[in-house]
């Protein structure tokens, strides 16, 4: 029998003062016309607003202070990034270096890179990319041919990455490349590297997407040199490190917030008083949103308690994604409008870009059709 | 989950491997009351979990008592226990004694109106009672105040829903209370801890569709290999398995929230998001089952028969969903997120 148990998170006093303060700190920063709430808060970059929030000790929260972190617990963590999903605020500069990148360097990296790193990363003035898909490799990333050869005092890296978001403006990429030939477990072989951008050997090119926007690009690298002590864990880990921790990184609120600042402008766009089929829909949306948190906050606690709960992971990214997906396509019913280019705050602008980004929801940090893959051999079917 | 919760369900299963085979299902569906199945809940107390120990409970947590009905939808149990438990839980909290004996309640059928302002006698018709043909006694509720009235003899209408449990009618004129009493609200709050009860027992019969499924899926050899191993079979499990942990974690949410009394927000969020699980959950595992899971004879139907009734009873999603909506319409779109964090 297949229980799945979702047990409730009772947040610490803590945390729900720290709730006060975040909301607090972005009504100040949207008064002073700092930010307006953005259609897709984790991809706006804005290193203004992360200095910020690495002043306020909102970015590396879990790590240990002589790292520049504040050793809150992940309970905190969490809802400070909800809070500021939901406030709509412009955190693409520092998510990924916070939620990923710092985390891996500070369970696997050197000490130098420790040192070097995290303090800066936590003071939200330092960025990162993540370098795993190339041309040839997507969902197969067991299949990524870019190269990386021992050479002295370190690693020479050769290849293209791929959808390599905000590459343009991030300082570092962790980059998964393999160091040992392809052989039977096609796992091994694999490790990551922290590459530093904008040094010889490595090009950023942009790569446009379909509204035309740039936060792609490709990377290619030529005979770029890394150091010993810039590898991430030891030579041939890198695939346990890729599917296993950042499995739990799929069952964050950024899994199902994506446009819920276009459920909010629907909302006051059909009125405190909608009609039949509008009252319907928005509380089945909010019956949506209120299990998805419920179900992404146990999934915080099991992380906080030290469980592995990859397979729960999965079932959030998957209905989660869902849900944000479906946003767009239910309101468009009901608030007749033809969808605009813009990036303007109209509602027919807030809808047309929110339509033009939902494709990459299900398909970035796994495809649904992956994550289906991995509830199924969590279920024992594979 | 604690030892004292696995006991209770380790108690549940033991109980319904030993009463509750197919043919008591059957013949339960065919109209007889399953008095040994029955009397088994009741000696372990289970019929009364819900109740607080003052008023004659077994001294466990509401949510305890959710935990042992769930589990009672796994295996499809053919008798009124979640009536029981909320017939209680009305009376517990109006401060009347409890009747021994299955209780059912009524009315639940939204237009259905009692008028028991007198609170010697009352009136009105009421439809679809459950098992009404079974109990002993109906807790009855008006807009602030409840009764007891006893149902033996009962000579009205029997219907069954799609799961063939029993939904009988009954037409009271100035039909004698054995007990009455104020409970603000009454009616409102019958028919929330009836969505809750509803709620809790979808999560549990999904549950038993999914394992039906994945043993099914694990069994079923076609084109030489089990159905399991193809990916389109394993992307529609992995589906409803999302359905199951949603309704699983909604549930629960729902329970929690309502342990003195049912928390309106929460169990709507529940009835809405369970009740459409329950649904597409069910699809599946027949689409999964093909042919064989059509039949009487395959056990599948004792669960999907279930999620379309329930789903439908004590408000369906369209009348939950609308509630939240108009709501929150009605607070505005800043007043959500507070609410969804409680801050």
């Amino acid at each position: 029998m297949h229980e799945f148990r979702f047990e409730p998170v009772r947040l610490p006093a803590a945390a729900e003062e720290l709730r006060r303060e975040v909301r607090d700190f972005l009504a100040a920063e949207q008064a002073s016309g700092a930010f307006t709430p953005s259609r897709n808060s984790w991809n706006s970059f804005d290193p203004g607003f992360s200095r910020k929030c690495g002043e306020r000790g909102y970015i590396g929260m879990r790590w240990p202070k002589n790292y520049g972190g504040h050793e809150r617990s992940a309970l905190e963590r969490y809802v400070v990034t909800e809070e500021m999903l939901a406030g709509g605020a412009p955190v693409g500069a520092h998510w990924i270096a916070d939620r990923q990148s710092g985390h891996q360097i500070l369970r696997h990296g050197s000490e130098r890179a420790r040192r070097e790193l995290l303090p800066r990363i936590a003071a939200g003035s330092c960025y990162f990319s993540i370098g795993m898909s190339e041309p040839d490799s997507g969902s197969d990333l067991s299949s990524v041919r870019t190269r990386a050869t021992k050479v002295e005092g370190g690693w020479k890296i050769n290849g293209t990455k791929v959808w390599t978001s905000n590459a343009h403006q991030t300082h570092y990429m962790i980059t998964l490349a393999r160091t040992a030939p392809k052989e039977e477990d096609r796992h091994a072989g694999l490790t990551q590297f922290i590459v530093e951008l904008g040094r010889p050997g490595v090009e950023v090119r942009p790569i446009h997407n379909l509204y035309g926007g740039h936060d792609f690009n490709q990377v290619i690298y030529d005979d770029y040199f890394v150091a010993d002590d810039m590898l991430i864990g030891e030579p041939g880990a890198g695939w346990s490190m890729v599917t296993g921790e950042l499995a739990f990184e799929r069952s964050g609120p950024d899994r199902f917030l994506s446009t819920y600042q276009l459920l909010l402008a629907s909302i006051r766009a059909l009125g405190p008083q909608p009609d039949d089929r509008a009252a319907n829909e928005i509380g089945r949306f909010v019956a949506h949103l209120a299990t998805l948190r419920r179900m992404s906050t146990s999934v915080a606690g099991m992380l906080d308690r030290g469980a592995q709960p990859a397979v729960e992971a999965a079932l959030v990214k998957d209905i989660g994604t869902a849900f944000e997906r479906e946003i767009p396509e239910v309101f468009r019913h009901l608030i007749a409008t033809e969808p605009t280019l813009g990036d303007g705050q109209s509602y027919a602008e807030l809808l047309g870009m929110t339509m033009l980004r939902a494709p990459g929801f299900t398909i970035r940090g796994g495809t649904r059709e992956i994550l289906r893959g991995m509830i199924a051999r969590g279920l024992g079917l594979r | 989950m604690n030892g004292l919760q696995q006991d209770l369900l380790n108690t549940v299963d033991r109980i319904c491997a030993e009463h509750c085979p197919r043919t008591l299902r059957e013949s339960a569906e065919a109209g007889e009351w399953p008095a040994a199945l029955w009397r088994a809940l009741e000696e372990v107390g289970v019929t009364k979990a819900a109740l607080p120990e003052a008023a004659g409970g077994a001294g466990l947590e509401f949510g305890d008592a959710m935990l042992a009905l769930r589990r009672s939808a796994y295996h499809a149990v053919p008798v009124p226990l979640a009536e029981t438990m909320i017939a209680g839980r009305l009376l517990a909290a109006a401060g009347l004694q409890v009747p021994e004996g299955a209780l059912t309640i009524a009315p639940v059928v939204q237009s259905d109106v009692l008028d028991i302002k007198s609170k010697k006698t009352f009136s009105g018709e009421a439809r679809r009672i459950p098992w009404g043909n079974h109990c002993a006694h109906a807790v009855v509720a008006g807009e602030n105040e409840i009764g007891i009235v006893a149902l033996k003899g009962f000579t009205g209408l029997i219907e069954k829903n799609l799961a063939g449990e029993p939904r009988a009618h009954a037409s009271f004129n100035a039909a004698p209370l054995l007990a009455s009493g104020s409970l603000p609200g009454a009616r409102a709050r019958l028919e929330l801890e009836g969505a809750l009860v509803r709620s809790v027992q979808m999560a549990g019969a999904l549950e038993r569709a999914l394992a039906y499924s994945l043993q099914y899926a694990g069994e079923r050899v076609q084109f030489g290999r089990p159905i399991g191993k193809f990916q389109a079979v394993q992307h529609l499990l992995a589906v409803l398995a999302a359905q199951a942990a949603a309704s699983s974690a909604a549930a629960d949410a729902a329970v929690e929230a309502s342990a003195q009394a049912p928390d309106g927000f929460a169990v709507a969020v529940a009835k809405s998001r369970i009740g459409e699980a329950a649904g597409k959950g069910a699809e599946i595992a027949h689409q999964v089952h093909g042919a064989m899971g059509f039949t009487r004879e395959h056990n599948l139907h004792y669960s999907t028969r279930r999620l379309w009734s329930w789903r439908d009873e004590f408000g369906n999603e369209t009348y939950w969903q609308s509630r939240l909506g108009r709501e929150i319409a009605a607070r505005g779109a800043d007043a959500l997120w507070p609410m969804l964090t409680g801050l």
